[in-house]
């Protein structure tokens, strides 16, 4: 069982090479991607079984090392979820931009990056999620970043360069931050083995203890997108092309907050900054909203409810019981899904109205009832209507929150009750104004001839403003990923007793011994 | 363990200068202040090393020195070498497009603040589905003419209203 685990980033990163040798061959770069990420999807979905079921992390030394001194992956149950999910909406991700690729007929050069990098992102995501020490988890940070920026900057338009350098340039700090909290984790307990840094971290003077801490911290919130250290988000996030931006706004997040996980609940478990964090959380989740509220264009919308909901998870790791911890990662795996989806959607209309501007785009219902589908019910999710999935995890997080019912819970609750309800208002205006007005000019007719070089390299092709006809794969990825939506919601069940044992098994502490024993089966 | 303080302090200056370089618009500056904080970085991994011993892993006897440090910061070094080059391309890139290095402000947020009144309102309330609705319903409000017309005989000169009434005041034409 453990041989599969370092295969989950070794296998993307071979698809990459191979990916980038064919790089005249369109077909086989696509069949590469696609098998690779298939096979990650299934050896995550046996991995998560397995973990599950055993109620026991599996631990990989890389390279023979024994234990605390080499390299160890780590497979806990939180991580094997994560990794299931990440490689299912990267899969529909692909096949989307698969099907757009191959609408505008872009057989050059400067797409042909565009799977390499994407096979790269995904190695550095899982890199990240099963890293069992904090430098392979940073290695792994700077192989999605790097991934990252080569795909936010794609085609090197001005807007994508003006972007790019606002998103790269605020990574780059958050990075220059983590490796010099991993100095200082060196520096005070020897180790940067995440169960090692557990144990010892108790022997450290509380002050000490609450720099490293809080350094972590301000490194993962800016990737998280936590509140004051959030602003680059939607100021970069809406000019990459959609499927590039479903992807980020799904998976890249939940990476700064999957690692926020990780030091809240292992490496720092006598070390509390859970009152600042509860209120960290709240700023995010209202100032995010009001700036979604204020804007008029979809993309942007979507950006700013996405760093509004990171507050959600904020607060449910800062409440830091097993119920709490259990809603979060109902919540996180919610969330991927239905605000990549809802991003892959708004992409549908930007192809069809020519804009995302919901002032300009107008009648949509009559011109593509699909679409108006396909936005509608992760739009209804995320704004946590019943019986979707968004209602089943806030009323978790606020369930799980309720039964500690301190004053500042209480008012976070409201907060998140607030902030769920001008979500659904921003999203419900963009509905109204863009599917339900009467257009002047007839949509039904798609201009399929009038092509943009829309990933070339003209400076010019900066806004798509063409219509276009959509290809069947792509509405199929979105169908499908609004399947996946569904799915959260009728499994909820199962799902959600899954994620109630993983946050009952983040809080105990884990003992080298054990990994021992978890790397030796 | 003792710790060279020459190099705290040119750490400490190298990290104060990065910061201050990064605050820049230029972009240039921008990537001298990323060099400096990745060096100020590498110098704080040399700091936590400790004392400088023997090359570990070489049957040296006494004391050696913790071989980990320097392997991360061989790793730091390869990430920022390969990142720096990857904002280098960026910046020749801007310059091509826009013959400047400075970051310029993004068009989305000076729309948004600059919005009107009337972009507002447009926003606020579905005013076009309302009016589609008024066009059907039939009562009036607001309607310039009613369909209905009432006369008077004040309106046709011909008609003298001179019949006479229940009025207490004799019953004249009014």
């Amino acid at each position: 069982m453990s041989a599969l685990v370092p295969l989950l980033v070794t296998l993307p990163l071979l698809g990459a090479a191979i990916a980038l040798i064919a790089g005249r061959h369109r077909r086989t770069q696509i069949v590469v991607s696609i098998v690779t990420l298939t096979c990650v999807l299934v050896i995550s979905a046996v991995l998560l079984v397995a973990v599950d079921v055993r109620g026991q992390p599996i631990a990989v030394s890389v390279g023979g090392w024994p234990i605390p001194f080499g390299i160890v992956l780590y497979v806990d149950g939180l991580a094997a979820l994560l990794v299931l999910v990440s490689s299912i909406v990267l899969l529909a991700v692909l096949l989307y931009s698969v099907g757009q690729g191959a609408a505008d007929g872009d057989d050059d050069t400067p797409v042909s990056i565009y799977h390499p990098t994407y096979l790269v992102l995904a190695a550095g995501i899982f890199n990240a999620f099963i890293a069992g020490d904090l430098f392979n988890l940073f290695v792994g940070f700077e192989i999605l970043l790097v991934a990252s920026y080569v795909l936010i900057t794609l085609g090197g338009t001005s807007g994508r360069i003006r972007a790019g350098i606002v998103y790269i340039v605020v990574s780059l700090v958050s990075s220059v931050l983590f490796l010099a909290s991993i100095a200082m984790v060196y520096a005070a307990l020897g180790t940067v083995n995440m169960v090692q840094i557990s144990q010892r971290m108790s022997e450290l003077p509380q002050q000490t203890q609450l720099v490293l801490h809080v350094m972590l911290l301000l490194a993962f919130s800016i990737k998280a997108a936590v509140f004051p250290l959030s602003f680059w988000l939607p100021d970069s996030y809406p000019t990459a092309p959609a499927p590039v931006t479903a992807v980020f706004a799904g998976l890249l997040t939940k990476v700064g907050v999957y690692a926020i996980i990780r030091t809240e609940t292992e490496l720092f478990r006598d070390n509390e900054v859970n009152t600042l964090l509860l209120i960290v959380a709240l700023l995010t989740m209202i100032v995010g909203v009001l700036g979604a509220v204020a804007q008029a264009e979809m993309k942007r919308i979507l950006s700013f409810t996405l760093v509004s909901h990171i507050g959600y998870m904020v607060f449910g790791i800062a409440i830091a019981t097993p119920a709490a911890l259990g809603a979060t990662t109902y919540y996180i795996v919610h969330h991927i899904v239905v605000q990549t989806t809802l991003f892959l959607a708004v992409g549908l209309i930007e192809r069809r109205a020519g804009s995302t501007s919901i002032l300009k785009v107008k009648g949509l219902m009559r011109a593509a009832p699909v679409i108006a589908v396909l936005y509608f019910i992760p739009a209804v999710n995320l704004g946590g209507l019943p019986p979707f999935s968004g209602f089943i995890g806030k009323f978790a997080l606020f369930d799980a929150a309720a039964q500690i019912g301190t004053p500042l819970v209480m008012v976070l609750i409201i907060g998140g009750i607030v902030t769920s309800l001008l979500t659904l208002y921003a999203l419900m205006r963009a509905w109204n104004l863009s599917f339900w007005r009467e257009s002047d000019d007839d949509l039904s007719e798609p201009e399929t001839e009038a092509r943009v070089a829309y990933l070339g390299d003209s400076p010019q092709a900066l806004v798509q403003t063409e219509r276009r006809a959509i290809p069947r794969i792509m509405t199929g990825a979105t169908v499908g990923m609004v399947a996946v939506t569904l799915a959260l919601t009728v499994f909820a069940g199962p799902l959600y007793e899954v994620c109630s044992r993983i946050g009952a098994e983040l809080l105990q502490p884990v003992s080298l011994v054990q990994l021992e024993q978890g790397a030796a089966k | 363990m003792s710790v060279s303080g020459i190099l705290i302090v040119i750490m400490a200056v190298l990290f104060a200068c990065g910061v201050y370089a990064m605050l820049e618009r230029s972009l240039t500056r921008v990537l001298i202040g990323f060099l400096l904080l990745g060096n100020a970085v590498n110098l704080l991994l040399l700091i936590v090393m400790g004392f400088p011993g023997a090359a570990p892993f070489h049957g040296a006897e006494g004391e050696v020195s913790d071989p980990l440090p320097p392997a991360l910061m061989l790793t730091a070094i390869v990430i920022t070498f390969a990142v720096s080059a990857f904002l280098l391309a960026l910046i020749y890139r801007s310059w091509q497009l826009g013959r400047a290095d400075i970051v310029p402000d993004d068009e989305a947020d000076l729309e948004v603040r600059e919005r009107g009144e009337a972009v507002e309102d447009e926003l606020d309330d579905e005013v076009e589905l309302e009016e589609a609705d008024e066009e059907e319903t039939t009562d009036f409000i607001g309607t310039g003419t009613t369909p209905l017309r009432v006369l008077h005989h004040r309106d046709i000169a011909g008609i003298r209203d001179d019949a006479p009434t229940d009025d207490r005041d004799g019953g004249r034409p009014r």
